[in-house]
């Protein structure tokens, strides 16, 4: 009993010691991993960027399970992390019953919206991008048959299969657009070899373009293409550099700029709480082009996005963004 | 003397045991690049150097405690129940449906309609391999672990169609308010004590109620001594007039319900709504807890508040530094490896230096046997 009381002494004493509050932002991975070369990759990026540029440090922790997401926002709180960033839509049930109990802490949400005092919400334009890159696929196919792999069936990734859609039509009215989900489960977001299965049953049906909105499961999605030899399209990060021969372009959401102007804002005291949308027009989302797609990239190509992306910009094309209605639409 | 010291048995050879495992942790933690001492510290710290950590080492170990006796009864009875994490999943199922079926006015009597939910739905989850050992002599190993495969399916099946709330997550409704239990928070802040937020609730109250009743089943009753008996010897069990097959599923039954409350701590007191994978592999750390623990409601709880330590700590050992999070499962399984499978490595040389020591000088206050 002694030694036991002693050592809770030891500990109480550890405690005290330990108290003082950090005020770095925390950044919480998804599910999928840090270096999924997509999602959770590219917000990993913009806090790397912006240690980088500042100097400054933050706290960052991976999550392995669902169940874990309250411990470690609630974790990052406590430690007077702020603003806490979570990332993707799972997390939005477990912040509307975090936020309000640390109401001197900021958070902030990507891909949907919490409305609590404390929470920051930043959603993309996916149908936008994706829309540019639907238009991009169907100028590259010859096959007039193009097709979309998703993550996990969430209305989230058909927006983004709807804005391709859309795009593909735009180009090609009778073009045929096929669409394959991976799974229902967060677990779709990183299966890489079923990623790959359904992009060869795709391509037995003739698809010679494929958009992966996939997170991890994207990877094996590239692959297949590659080896395969058809276009590719890479999302959220910029994934031309993977296969530089067959990857047409990335519609890249800029989820790293997100976390950095997050963390900056935080850092200037000038974090604005409530909803961001970052659309074409803040260049939150676009499609990549660099060395890697150069020579994929035709001139046809590149005239007929800048122009479409004016006229979305401009509000002369109205792109369908699903979310809304919950429904496509065109024909997929 | 002819053998150890009950102390000995109970609590130095789980002592030396998990020495052993932090040694071993430690040495890999060297091979890493970490400090294994620091490392220690910031586990010990966080898990029990504040309310936030008792709170979240307390609300694990509340998990453990459960799954730890579910596998204690069924230990009792000589059957090997793996399917505790199934079971708890099935519990999880039963505590959710009853929590949004009714819009209950108070906790008090949200909770023991969710703990007879949870206990039936663990239950019958455990009925069925239990009825297969028991009338076709199907293995239990074998079963129960087959079966958590199909919980987990059946869970996802049910919460990305039927229970799926709007939204785009694979997770229930959240539960009435009147059906959240109230947090150690809250209670401890009733009595003017300040109380992290942590997920710690009544149910940890529940537990400890629930290692007593084991013990009064296990050790007062006619049952209890039926499944011992069985455990024992099961010719001698027959000899005596027990019906093997009855006691089989009876254990089971017990068992499962068992791990089955172990949902009205996770998922009615901290998640308050059904996600899919809310057991985070306590199933199977109610394993280690009962061999840890002797089987023993006692050494259960001991055993359990020990393991929910580690989580709590590993956890704290991730957030603070840079171990990866595979390691933290390395040192969690060592302690497991020690305390569990590698017990007679350890017990086998201390019951021969105690034989010795104890023939050449008795210790004092020892009744000779």
């Amino acid at each position: 009993m002694t030694s036991m009381s002693k050592i809770l002494g030891a500990a109480a004493t550890l405690a005290l010691s330990a108290g003082a509050a950090l005020a770095e932002p925390g950044l919480i991975i998804d599910l999928g991993g840090k270096f999924d070369k997509s999602f959770n990759e590219s917000a990993y990026t913009g806090a790397q960027r912006w240690v980088e540029e500042t100097g400054g440090d933050y706290v960052e922790t991976e999550l392995q399970s669902e169940a874990q997401r309250e411990q470690t926002m609630r974790r990052m709180a406590e430690r007077g992390a702020n603003p806490v960033v979570v990332l993707g839509f799972a997390n939005a049930s477990t912040l509307e019953k975090v936020a309000p109990d640390y109401p001197d802490t900021n958070f902030v949400i990507i891909d949907e919206q919490v409305d609590q005092p404390n929470v920051k919400s930043i959603k993309f334009a996916e149908h936008e991008g994706s829309y540019l890159a639907g238009m991009m696929a169907a100028i590259a196919s010859e096959t007039g048959t193009v097709s979309f792999v998703g993550g996990m069936d969430v209305p989230l990734i058909r927006k983004f299969a709807c804005g391709y859609a859309q795009g593909a039509k735009a180009v090609n009215e009778d073009i045929e657009v096929i669409q394959n989900m991976t799974g229902t489960t967060p677990a779709a977001w990183n299966d890489p070899v079923k990623g790959g299965e359904l992009t060869r049953s795709q391509i037995s049906q003739g698809s010679d373009v494929v958009y992966a909105a996939a997170g991890g499961t994207g990877v094996g999605v590239l692959q297949a293409a590659a080896d395969e030899g058809i276009y590719a399209i890479g999302v959220d990060s910029n994934q031309n550099y993977m296969h530089p021969e067959t990857m047409l372009t990335s519609m890249v959401k800029r989820v790293d700029n997100a976390v950095y102007d997050a963390f900056e804002a935080a850092e200037a005291g000038t974090l604005e709480t409530g909803l961001e949308v970052l659309d074409l027009e803040s260049e939150g989302v676009a499609l990549a082009m660099d060395e890697n797609n150069e020579d994929l990239v035709t001139e046809e190509m590149r005239t007929a996005i800048d122009e479409a992306k004016q006229q979305i910009i401009a509000g002369e094309i109205e792109v369908h963004d699903y979310t809304e209605t919950d429904s496509c639409p065109v024909e997929m | 003397m002819t053998k150890m010291p009950r102390w000995a048995d109970i609590a130095l050879i789980p002592l030396i045991n998990l020495a052993l495992a932090l040694l071993v942790a430690g040495i890999v933690l060297l091979f890493i690049g970490q400090n294994p001492v620091e490392a220690l510290q910031i586990m010990v710290r966080g898990a029990v150097g504040s309310t936030y950590g008792w709170g979240y080492t307390l609300f694990y170990a509340t998990n453990f405690i459960f799954t730890g006796l579910a596998v204690a009864v069924a230990f009792h009875a000589k059957l090997f129940n793996i399917g505790g994490e199934g079971q708890a999943q099935l519990g999880s199922l039963g505590v959710a449906l009853v929590c949004l079926a009714v819009p209950w006015p108070h906790w008090l009597l949200a909770l023991p309609a969710a703990i007879v939910g949870g206990a039936v739905f663990g239950a019958a989850w455990a009925f069925i391999p239990a009825y297969l050992q028991a009338k076709r002599g199907s293995h239990i190993v074998i079963t129960t672990i087959m079966f958590n495969f199909i919980a987990s399916s059946l869970l996802v099946y049910l919460l990305v169609s039927t229970l799926k709330a709007p939204g785009m997550a694979p997770e229930s409704a959240r539960f009435p308010e009147g059906a959240w239990l109230p947090s150690a928070r809250e209670l401890f802040a009733s009595i003017g004590i300040e109380f992290s937020r942590a997920p710690l609730n009544v149910s940890f109250l529940v537990a400890l109620l629930a290692c007593w009743l084991v013990w009064l089943l296990l050790w007062r009753t006619r049952l209890g001594y039926e499944i011992r008996a069985l455990g024992h010897s099961e010719p001698a069990a027959r000899y005596a007039g027990i019906s093997p097959p009855r006691i089989v599923i009876i254990a089971m039954l017990i068992s499962g319900a068992l791990a089955g409350l172990m949902a009205v701590n996770a998922v009615m007191g901290e998640q308050e709504r059904l996600l899919q994978d809310n057991v985070l592999g306590a199933g199977f750390v109610g394993i280690a807890v009962a061999l840890m623990g002797r089987s023993h409601p006692v050494g259960v709880l001991l055993a359990a508040i020990l393991f929910g330590a580690l989580y709590q700590g590993g956890a704290e050992l991730e957030f603070e530094t840079s171990v990866p999070r595979q390691m933290i499962i390395v040192i969690q399984a060592l302690v497991i490896l020690f305390t569990g499978a590698l017990d007679n490595m350890v017990r086998e040389p201390v019951t021969g230096l105690f034989l010795r020591y104890g023939k050449r000088k008795p210790a004092p206050g020892t009744p000779a046997e």
